[in-house]
């Protein structure tokens, strides 16, 4: 008995100081504008993360810290890119944090569970480069889901038209990552592009994330010996499978899309092999050139895709901001929808009923092992 | 024919790294049958040292190797001294769960920023990779480094276990610690010894495992590590040489599956393997079915 009094003494101690505590909290102040960065800062991603955060960080330093003559508050969260893990960081950003908006995340993967909180909690999100078509329509609109970047039915055309036209492949065989939607999903716009093209798919072989002996598969490739072999997968998977592929023997060129983008790709590997990606640093545009110094001066490197869209997300998010002259998420969205021709980095952003910016092209960059860059090949634009 | 071949050898390099970790849970096995789930994690550990090595300290592979080797080792012993031993005498579940306890421990621990991080990471292995092609079908040098290994381990575990007299003072202890310990062996030491030497197995397994695919994150010792274990009840837990067997026999099965019948089937059949295998014949191919000594 004498043990259950102290329990409830010890609990009436606590509930008075968490009382206490949230009584002196900081108020919420009238001027504040919080907003919400959700990328993959660890796990098997962790570049993607890390360029998106530094261009954020970048853009609202740019911004002078403010927008519309609010005082921007940040919260970064880690989604490690699993799927729990970004439902339960979304779910804190919009209930505890209460953002205004959120950038993020960089994968579909993540993004597509970010997504479903944040219609349900009605919070506007830019994803920078989640590709899958499923983060804004699934199968109806998600009104406050946006990305500044292309859908992957237009990347796996584009890598498609890429290989069958300029690379005159007539052969592709494409691994992929079963257990991942951007994986599958853009092997699908990829296959079903090149064949309506009139090339052939020889193979297509599924694999799990956690694989790491693809020797079987890609002894059948090496015996098919297709033109392509397409790997819609991110940079880390990507090098190992390249290794295992030249090492049995496989000659087709290595074909794939913006998960590649990355300085932890192996460029000895995959020297020679193109993908198709957002941006290309060598673009003589000015407003990429302008960008592609002001993060070097920052961060001593030449921003990636991750970075540059990354940016495009946080701009838009902001010029949401300044046109809704509100903290309020639902005029946020209203505002980040009605845009129109709104100058970003990477092109002038118009979004479409399906929450897509329209007419985004892509390039197709090639690996250059020895000088352990991309150089650019040809720009894809949709018809 | 030659893609066939070529299959079987895909095969055989699987299989062999599966037989460089089902040695030590055999081993374990043998001697104090407690299946020591941590296994696969001490594994991941040698990875990750084999890795920082040759990596960032820049030693020799060999070297790396040997570093790995004594890591894992004294982690295991580590790991028995805190975790198992104090259970010895415990319910048989109480050691199991403890066990489990352990390699999630491992794997978290190892997780975290300041001991390996929790990202995947990828390198250029130390070996400069050669690739023979006898009669169209192709074998690389990493995959005659792992045959060569396995078999010497092997070798000298048939030695130490039937040869020596620490082996004969594991044997005793494997038929029974009190009786063991009348005779005047030190059962604790012997145990810790058993441990070591597992151990120090999976530490040079995992820089091996690097150097055939390089990529290694910290729940790495999860999947590899399961799949020895079927590998080890296929041959028959508890006997050295089944566990080679079986690991072989594993590789097999992976890969043609994969290659024959789908990719996606090959864990299934692999698990399926292990389901068949305790419902008809628990004891493995090489154990002797003998009723369980109370």
């Amino acid at each position: 008995m004498k043990r259950m009094k102290w329990v409830a003494l010890l609990l009436v101690v606590m509930f008075v100081f968490s009382v206490a505590l949230s009584g002196c909290a900081p108020k919420t102040a009238s001027n504040v504008i919080k907003i919400g960065l959700i990328v993959p800062l660890t796990g098997n991603v962790a570049t993607f993360g890390q360029s998106i955060q530094n261009a954020f960080n970048l853009e609202i330093k740019q911004a002078g810290g403010t927008v519309a003559g609010y005082t921007i508050q940040t919260v970064v969260a880690d989604d490690q890119n699993t799927a729990n893990q970004a439902t339960a960081v979304a779910i804190k950003l919009c209930t505890q944090d209460k953002v205004s908006a959120i950038v993020g995340s960089a994968t579909s993967l993540t993004t597509i569970p970010i997504s479903v909180v944040c219609e349900q909690y009605h919070v506007p999100f830019v994803t920078p480069t989640a590709t899958n078509v499923k983060v804004t329509m699934d199968p109806t609109r998600k009104i406050y889901a946006f990305r500044a970047c292309f859908i992957d039915p237009f990347q796996g055309l584009a890598g498609a038209t890429f290989d069958y036209n300029y690379l005159h492949a007539k052969t592709a065989a494409a691994m992929f990552d079963e257990t991942n939607a951007y994986s599958s999903g853009l092997k699908d716009a990829y296959v079903q592009a090149f064949t309506k093209l009139g090339g052939k798919v020889v193979a297509q072989m599924a694999y799990t994330t956690t694989d790491t002996d693809f020797s079987a598969d890609l002894t059948q490739i090496a015996k098919l010996n297709p033109d392509i072999l397409y790997l819609p997968d991110y940079y880390q998977k990507v090098s190992l499978i390249g290794g295992q592929a030249r090492n049995l023997g496989v000659k087709s060129i290595f074909m794939g899309g913006d998960g590649w983008d990355s300085s932890d790709l192996s460029f000895a590997v995959m020297n020679g092999s193109y993908f198709t990606n957002h941006y290309s640093a060598d673009d003589p545009s000015p407003t990429i050139q302008a960008w592609v110094s002001a993060y070097k001066a920052a961060y001593g490197s030449v921003p990636d895709a991750l970075a540059t869209l990354g940016a495009d997300a946080t701009l838009i998010v902001l010029q949401g901001v300044r046109d809704a002259q509100s903290t309020d998420p639902t005029k946020i969205k209203d505002a980040i929808q009605n845009l129109n021709g709104f100058q970003g980095i990477t092109a002038k952003f118009t979004f479409g009923p399906d929450g897509n910016p329209v007419n985004k092209p892509a390039v197709v960059l090639q690996i250059n092992g020895p000088a352990k860059k991309y150089n650019f090949i040809t720009e894809v634009a949709p018809s | 024919m030659v893609t066939f071949f070529q299959q079987v050898v895909n095969g055989l390099q699987l299989g062999l790294v599966y037989a460089l970790i089902a040695l030590g849970y055999t081993m374990v096995y043998g001697i104090i049958k407690l299946i020591n789930f941590a296994h696969g994690d001490v594994f991941m550990v040698g990875a990750f040292m084999g890795y920082i090595g040759f990596t960032f300290v820049k030693l020799p592979w060999p070297v790396a190797l040997v570093m790995a080797l004594i890591t894992c080792a004294v982690i295991g012993v580590i790991n028995e001294r805190l975790v198992y031993r104090p259970l010895r005498y415990a319910a048989k579940i109480s050691a199991l769960i403890s066990a489990i306890g352990a390699s999630f421990f491992i794997e978290y621990f190892t997780s975290l920023n300041f001991v390996f991080g929790p990202n995947y990471i990828s390198y250029t292995p130390p070996i400069k990779e050669i690739t023979w092609i006898i009669g169209g079908v192709r074998i690389t040098d990493i995959q005659v480094v792992i045959l060569v290994t396995v078999a010497a381990f092997l070798a000298l575990l048939q030695l130490l276990i039937f040869r020596t007299k620490l082996g004969s003072a594991m044997r005793t202890v494997s038929f029974d610690h009190d009786a063991a310990r009348l005779m005047g062996v030190d059962v604790d030491r012997t145990i810790s010894f058993t441990f070591f030497v597992g151990s120090g197995l999976a530490g040079i397994g995992g820089v091996l495992f690097g150097f055939a695919y390089p990529e290694i994150w910290t729940f790495l010792g999860v999947m590899t590590g399961l799949k020895a274990f079927i590998a080890a009840v296929l041959g028959g837990i508890g006997i050295i040489p089944g566990a080679v067997l079986g690991a072989l026999i594993m590789g097999q099965v992976e890969i043609m599956t994969a290659a024959y019948i789908s990719s996606q089937a090959r864990d299934a059949v692999a698990f399926a393997i292990l389901i068949i295998v305790l419902l008809i014949r628990p004891s493995g191919i090489l154990g002797r079915n003998e009723p369980e000594k109370i």
